[in-house]
C-alpha cells in the first residue's frame, strides 16, 4: 500500500540562549489513504510540533535541520509558500488546538466561512456560499447558524463550524490537533464520531493529535506514541493497547482510570527536558527494564511484525 | 461532618450601573448533601462545565458567600468558623486547586509554601524540628526532598507542583480534603501516581475528601460516593460503583455512556445525534425538570414540575419523575 504522507526524520528545533530545544528529534512514520492515525503522547512530547513541522508552520526562533514530508510524491519542506497555499485546505487541512476559539465575534458564521473557501479557490461568492450552507448541514448544525455570530453558539457547536469550513473541498488529509480538548463529555463523543464518519463518507485519512488515550481507542485505526520528541511505539490500536511493546507504551496504558479498572499506576520519574534530552534511549532513566546498554545507546526503530514498529533495546 | 443545607448562588452579572440588561445566573441552586464523619469517605461530586462544582468547592471554602443556605462544619457554620476561628477551620479543612501554575508565588523558593504552613499552625517548635517535618512528609509522598527544595516554581512540572500540594496537606493533616479538578492539568503517567497517593492518604490522615470532577473515569476510580451535578442542581447521589453500574437519571446515563472508555473493544454503541447534540435555544429548561430540555424521557409533567429529590432504593437518591 502507498502511504498518502510518508514523514522521514524530520527534526523540528528551537533556538534558544541555552542551545537547540529539540522538540521533533528524528520522527518517521507514514499514513495510509482513509485511515484515523492517532498521534499520542504526555504534554511536551512534541506531538503539536511535529504536526507544525509536517504543515510548514515553523516560524523562527524554530528551524527544520534536516527532514523529508512526502505528501503525493511531493516534498513540503521544499515548497515555497505560495505552493504550499495551493495544497492547503484543498488538499491538506488543519484544525489547529483551540481553532474553536479563533472564530472573529464580530463576524457573522456564513461571512467566515465563505471568505475561508474563496481564499483558497476560484468559486464565486454564491458558490460558496451553497457550499458553507451545505458543509453545516453535513455536521449536523442547522442553517440558521450562518446567520449567527460565534458568540450565540456553544463551544461543541463552533468546534463543528471549523470542522465543516476544513473539510469544505473534500480534503484528502486532515490533520486535527486537540479536536476535543476543553469539550464536555457528551459533546467530545459527538465531535469524535463525526470525525470517524466524515472519514468513511469523505474517504479522507485523519491524523488526530490527542493526550487522551480513551479519544484514541475509541476512533483511531493505528496509534503512534510520541515520548521526548521522537517515535517509540507504531501500531494498530487493537494491538497497542491490548499489548503495549515499549515500557513506556505499557506505562502509559496502565496509568489510564477507568471504569472497572480496579488499580492503575504511574510512571515515576519526570519527563526530560528538550534542551538536554538523556543519552541513549530517552526513556531509560524511568524505564523499569532498563539494562546497561539503555543509557548508552539510542534503540532505532524496528518493525516487530508487519506494521507493528518498536524502539527499544528489549526487542532485539 | 459537612453538611450542606439548601444552598443557592445567584451571580449578577452585566449591567452598567446595575440599570441596563442586568442577569442572574443560578449558579447553584438549592444543594444539600452531607459527608459523614463516621469513616473517611472520598465524595465525588461530578458534573459539566458550567454546573456549579467550583462554586460549591468555595463557598465550602468560605471564598464565596451563599445567597442562601447554609454550609455547616461540624455542625456549626462555615461563615461563623471563618468569622472567629479562621485558623482552626483551615487546620481542619484544606483545599488543593485546580491550577498547579497559578498558586505559587513565582519569586519565591517553593519551600516557602511549606515553611509558612508550619509557622501559621504552629507545627514545629524549631527550624530543625520544620526541616525534618517537611523532608518526612515529602518522602511519604516518594518525592526527593534533595531534588526539590530550594527550587522555584518554575522549575517544577505541573505534576510535581500538584504532588507538593499533598506535601502540604501531609503536614496539616486536615479532616477534609476539597480537591478542585487537581489532575486536570497534568499528564496520565502522573496523574495515576498523584490520584493513588490522594486514596492512601484517606487512610494515613483518616480524612475525608470531596473531589470534584468532571471525569467519570476518575470518579470511578477513587470515589466511594457520587454526586452527579446538573445546572447547579443534586440530580443523583448515591454509591459509585452502584451509579457506575447502574445509573437511574437519565442525564447521569447520558453522562456514562459518553465516557470514552480506553479500550478499542469497547467502543461506543451507539451514535450520537448532531442535530441533536446542542441546542443554541436554552439547554437549561426555566421551568419543571432542569433536565428536560435534553431529556430523551421527557413526560408533560416534567415541564411544569420540578422532581422532588428522593431516595427511591436503599441508600440511592434520584430526581427523576421515572422513579416516583
Amino acid at each position: 500500500m502507498n502511504p498518502l504522507l510518508e514523514v522521514i526524520d524530520l527534526r523540528v528545533y528551537y533556538k534558544s540562549i541555552w542551545g537547540d530545544y529539540k522538540s521533533v528529534d528524528g520522527v518517521s512514520f507514514k499514513t495510509y489513504e482513509n485511515e484515523i492515525l492517532g498521534i499520542a503522547g504526555e504534554s511536551g512530547c512534541g506531538k503539536s510540533t511535529l504536526v507544525e513541522g509536517i504543515l510548514g508552520l515553523i516560524k523562527p526562533p524554530g528551524y527544520i535541520p534536516s527532514g523529508k514530508v512526502m505528501f503525493e510524491g511531493i516534498d513540503l519542506l521544499k515548497l515555497s509558500e505560495e505552493e504550499l497555499r495551493k495544497i492547503r485546505f484543498k488538499k491538506l487541512a488543519y484544525i489547529p488546538q483551540g481553532a474553536m476559539n479563533s472564530l472573529n465575534p464580530v463576524i457573522r458564521i456564513e461571512e467566515q466561512m465563505i471568505d475561508a473557501m474563496l481564499d483558497h479557490s476560484d468559486i464565486d461568492k454564491e458558490e460558496a456560499k451553497n457550499l458553507a450552507l451545505s458543509m453545516l448541514k453535513e455536521v449536523g448544525l442547522p442553517v440558521e447558524v450562518a446567520r449567527m455570530y460565534p458568540h450565540e453558539l456553544s463551544g461543541g457547536m463552533k468546534q463543528r463550524v471549523i470542522i465543516a469550513t476544513t473539510i469544505a473541498f473534500k480534503p484528502k488529509l486532515v490533520i486535527a490537533d486537540e479536536p476535543t480538548t476543553a469539550l464536555d463529555v457528551v459533546v467530545q463523543k459527538g465531535i469524535l464520531q463525526l470525525l470517524r464518519k466524515l472519514k468513511e463518507d469523505y474517504k479522507m485519512t485523519v491524523i488526530v493529535v490527542s493526550h487522551d488515550m480513551a479519544a484514541h481507542a475509541q476512533i483511531a485505526d493505528r496509534i503512534v506514541i510520541m515520548y521526548a520528541g521522537k517515535i517509540v511505539e507504531i501500531g494498530n490500536i487493537y494491538d497497542v493497547f491490548e499489548d503495549p511493546l515499549h515500557p513506556y507504551t505499557k506505562g502509559l496504558i496502565s496509568a489510564i482510570p477507568s471504569m472497572g479498572k480496579r488499580y492503575i499506576k504511574g510512571i515515576s520519574g519526570l519527563s526530560p527536558s528538550p534542551l538536554n534530552w538523556p543519552s541513549g534511549c530517552r526513556f531509560h532513566p524511568r524505564c523499569n527494564y532498563a539494562m546497561d546498554i539503555c543509557s548508552k545507546i539510542e534503540p532505532d526503530m524496528k518493525e516487530i511484525k508487519p506494521g507493528r514498529w518498536v524502539a527499544c533495546h528489549l526487542y532485539g | 461532618m459537612l453538611e450542606l443545607r439548601n444552598v443557592t448562588k445567584i451571580f449578577k452579572i452585566g449591567g452598567g450601573l446595575g440599570l441596563f440588561g442586568r442577569r442572574t445566573i443560578k449558579a447553584v441552586d438549592s444543594v444539600s448533601f452531607t459527608i459523614p464523619s463516621d469513616k473517611p469517605l472520598i465524595v465525588a461530586l461530578v458534573g459539566e462545565s458550567g454546573s456549579g462544582k467550583t462554586t460549591i468547592a468555595k463557598i465550602i471554602l468560605g471564598l464565596l458567600k451563599p445567597t442562601s443556605g447554609e454550609v455547616l462544619y461540624k455542625g456549626r457554620s462555615v461563615s461563623d468558623w471563618i468569622k472567629r476561628d479562621k485558623l482552626k477551620y483551615f487546620k481542619e479543612v484544606q483545599p488543593i486547586f485546580q491550577d498547579p501554575y497559578s498558586i505559587y508565588n513565582p519569586f519565591y523558593r517553593i519551600d516557602r509554601i511549606l515553611e509558612l504552613v508550619i509557622k501559621k499552625f504552629n507545627l514545629a517548635s524549631s527550624k530543625r524540628e520544620a526541616k525534618d517535618l517537611i523532608i518526612k512528609a515529602m518522602k511519604d509522598l516518594g518525592l526527593r526532598p534533595e531534588d526539590l527544595l530550594g527550587r522555584y516554581p518554575h522549575q517544577l512540572s505541573g505534576g510535581e507542583r500538584q504532588r507538593f500540594m499533598l506535601t502540604r496537606i501531609l503536614l496539616i493533616k486536615p479532616k477534609l480534603i476539597v480537591a478542585d479538578e487537581p489532575v486536570s492539568m497534568i499528564d496520565v503517567s502522573l496523574k495515576a501516581i498523584f490520584l493513588n497517593q490522594l486514596v492512601s492518604l484517606k487512610d494515613k490522615l483518616k480524612a475525608s475528601c470531596l473531589y470534584i470532577t468532571h471525569d467519570l473515569n476518575i470518579a470511578s476510580y477513587i470515589a466511594d460516593r457520587i454526586i452527579v451535578l446538573c445546572h447547579g442542581k443534586v440530580i443523583e447521589e448515591g454509591p459509585a460503583e452502584e451509579i457506575i453500574k447502574d445509573p437511574l437519571h437519565p442525564y447521569t446515563k447520558l453522562l456514562i455512556d459518553s465516557i470514552p472508555i480506553p479500550n478499542p473493544r469497547c467502543r461506543w454503541r451507539e451514535t450520537v445525534d448532531l442535530t441533536r447534540l446542542e441546542s443554541f435555544k436554552k439547554l437549561k429548561a426555566e421551568e419543571g425538570c432542569i433536565f428536560s430540555a435534553r431529556c430523551p424521557y421527557v413526560r408533560e409533567i416534567c415541564k411544569t414540575k420540578a422532581p422532588p429529590f428522593e431516595e427511591v432504593k436503599p441508600d440511592r437518591k434520584v430526581a427523576c419523575f421515572l422513579y416516583m
